[in-house]
């Protein structure tokens, strides 16, 4: 018999008995996940609120793209869970004066205002859609699912007179505008969590939800753009093989896809330099006070740790993207390179933060090594090994193309 | 009837806000939620450790893995004795391997074995859940499944404990693991289910030589009691903030 997390940790020098890598990789990739849908939801947010037009393009794809990685932000935490049935308790009897407490209420009122953004988004094409079907008389099985579909989406309400649009429009406006500050605050809540943490010598620190919001939109803006180009471009293949004289032409998209990726990476920019002021601060400040615990956080972040932060999230995650993005006439190729690069970057962070600060021990003279099981010998090994990891890694794509079936994400009569 | 959807939609919403808050106030105004909140005058549990008189047979720890059934085998303990030794030259070398269940008999600290004149001192240091005032493994579980008794002893709520791990996150002295059995998170309590009848705990009753007491710290007539308020006594990690109640006596700055 074992104890949780006994598997993954190897101990060095003194460590209490009862100390092991208790969170693992899912605890990395909550942080991860719902900092992407921040992220989303603050660059669709750019176009609606700050009317950045520029960004129209992104926005209606960043809005949806959110709503897909909203589903696989909470699924981190159940496969972390030893009692993942038990999860309800969360919101069944909250005690606030937990972080994570704060997640039922945050994470709805979150979702609920992405939810009612998409729907007065997308609501004239629902109608649309539902209209012509209701009126037909006789309708094939699948016509029927479609129609049941539309229909309960539209909400009943068919109202689409240039009037009722302009309404929609403000509370767009509106819900985004409000959306902004949820957004941060669910991310936030997500660095606070760490950052409360007074037994951890790492992670407590009250800038941990403020470099957690920024990278958070780093990350998100990063993958927005990513998604993008590869819709993009499979956009692209589609047009070669079923060429028709009135669709839009590949030179058309192409040159919308550059420039839009041109304008977005600059807001990446922009936010990166926030967050990697904001990491270095704090790392110079923890080097500057030298308090008590600065002696094993030493030899963990320049010593044990040095490839993770200083290789890995630092130069191939920050300053080599931040070239990249720098150097003038930006390619779609350069810009996937950067992108991945972003992204890797913030997922180091994650680890790093989330991992590191398990890395050594309470006793501040021990370490604990955290070995990912990569082949999976149980169901334990296997949600909270790169298993697990993968599959929330992949569900926000499901779940988008699935959605994008049901909104017109990429609509071309409304793209230029 | 006749009524409008948005009425009756808006009927609806009233409804159950006035059904949850009526329910929500009968389960929060249940008397024994009220009892607990109001602080006992009479008992407050407190622990002394004398550290002087531990010799590190791990008969403690022992008993309290066979009183609590936390699987003997398991790298996991709710109390355990750690073995500090500084020599000459300044190292200090400290370990407590499977938490001392079968007590310090070899010469092996870290697996070094270290020659008795290059000592300058050694000693062992008894550890369990420190019972803080200000818990901050309480304060941080998101169900409220773990919670603090109005004699002092935190609980664990097997039944509604979600295994998120925060409070053993959150814990400064690593007292908190995972059950290997119950999966939830599990921590030393006193042996609440002794200390409730008047038994002492088991590592108490276990040790041989007086090095572990516990009493009532409001009690002034209490043994446990006048040895917190008229001797040396010193409490683990003060900087926390967490109120630790099991007081050592002959801590040592070394001591993790």
């Amino acid at each position: 018999m074992e104890v949780h997390g006994e598997i993954w940790t190897l101990k060095e020098l003194f460590v209490y008995p009862n100390e092991y890598i208790y969170w693992s990789i899912q605890i990395v990739m909550y942080p991860f996940m719902t900092g992407l849908v921040a992220g989303a939801f603050v660059l669709s947010s750019l176009y609606h609120v700050f009317g950045i037009k520029e960004l129209k393009d992104m926005a209606k794809f960043a809005l949806v793209f959110s709503f897909a990685l909203l589903f696989a932000a909470p699924m981190p935490i159940v496969l972390h869970l030893q009692y993942p049935f038990r999860g309800i308790n969360v919101f069944l009897t909250p005690h606030f004066t937990s972080a994570i407490a704060a997640f039922g209420v945050v994470f709805f009122a979150y979702g609920a205002i992405v939810a009612s953004e998409i729907w007065f988004f997308y609501r004239k094409h629902f109608v649309e859609v539902a209209l012509p079907l209701k009126e037909k008389r006789d309708k094939t099985l699948l016509e029927w699912i479609r129609f049941i579909i539309f229909h309960t989406l539209t909400l009943g309400a068919y109202d689409i007179s240039e009037e009722s649009l302009k309404k929609d429009e403000k509370a767009i406006k509106i819900l985004a505008g409000i959306g902004i500050p949820v957004a941060c605050f669910l991310h936030g809540y997500a660095g606070f969590i760490f950052g409360s943490v007074k037994a951890n010598a790492l992670w407590m620190t009250p800038l941990m939800p403020v470099i957690f919001i920024m990278s958070a939109v780093v990350s998100g803006i990063a993958l927005c753009m990513l998604t993008y180009i590869v819709v993009m471009e499979i956009r692209k293949v589609r047009l070669r093989s079923r060429r028709r004289p009135w669709m839009v032409s590949i030179e058309e998209v192409k040159g919308v896809e550059i420039s839009v990726i041109r304008m977005t990476a600059k807001y990446l920019l922009v936010f990166m330099i926030f967050a990697i002021t904001l990491e270095l601060l704090d790392l110079i400040f923890r080097g500057y006070t030298a308090v008590k615990h600065w002696d094993i956080l030493r030899t963990v972040i320049y010593g044990r740790d040095f490839t993770q932060i200083f290789i890995l999230q630092y130069t191939f995650g920050n300053l080599l993207p931040f070239i990249l993005f720098l150097l003038p006439r930006l390619s779609i190729r350069r810009a996937i390179t950067g992108l991945l690069l972003v992204l890797m970057g913030v997922f180091m962070m994650r680890w790093n933060v989330v991992i590191g600060g398990q890395a050594f021990s309470l006793t501040l003279s021990g370490y604990m090594d955290y070995i990912l099981p990569i082949v999976p010998h149980n169901w334990e090994t296997f949600k909270e090994g790169i298993g697990g990891a993968l599959g929330i890694l992949i569900m926000p794509f499901v779940l988008f193309w699935i959605f994008s079936k049901i909104f017109p994400v990429f609509s071309s009569e409304e793209s230029h | 009837m006749n009524q409008s959807r948005r009425e009756f939609l808006k009927t609806g919403f009233k409804t159950i806000l006035a059904t949850g808050f009526s329910i929500g106030v009968f389960e929060t105004l249940r008397p024994e939620v009220l009892a607990a909140l109001k602080k006992e005058e009479g008992l407050r549990w407190a622990f002394v450790v004398d550290t002087t008189k531990c010799i590190g047979c791990g008969m403690c720890v022992k008993a309290c893995k066979l009183e609590n059934e936390i699987p003997y085998d398991v790298n996991v303990t709710r109390t355990w004795v750690e073995r500090y030794v500084m020599t000459k030259d300044g190292r200090i070398y400290a370990d407590s391997p499977k938490g001392a269940r079968d007590g310090f008999i070899k010469n092996d600290p870290m697996g070094v074995t270290v020659k008795k004149e290059d000592i300058d001192k050694g000693f062992f240091v008894p550890k369990l859940c420190n019972q803080c005032e200000n818990p901050p493994c309480v304060q941080v579980c998101p169900v409220g499944a773990t919670y603090q008794t109005a004699d002092g002893i935190v609980l664990v709520d097997r039944t509604w404990c979600i295994g998120c791990g925060y409070c053993i996150m959150a814990c400064p002295y690593g007292v908190r693991f995972f059950h290997p059995v119950y999966r939830v998170a599990e921590k030393c309590n006193f042996c609440y289910h002794r200390i409730k009848k008047d038994m002492k705990p088991a590592c108490v009753d276990a040790c041989s030589f007086g090095a572990r007491l516990i009493g009532n710290i409001r009690d002034p007539w209490d043994s446990v009691s006048r040895i917190i308020k008229t001797e040396r006594t010193a409490v683990l990690k003060e900087e926390f903030g967490t109120k630790p109640h099991v007081f050592y006596l002959g801590l040592d700055s070394i001591v993790r």
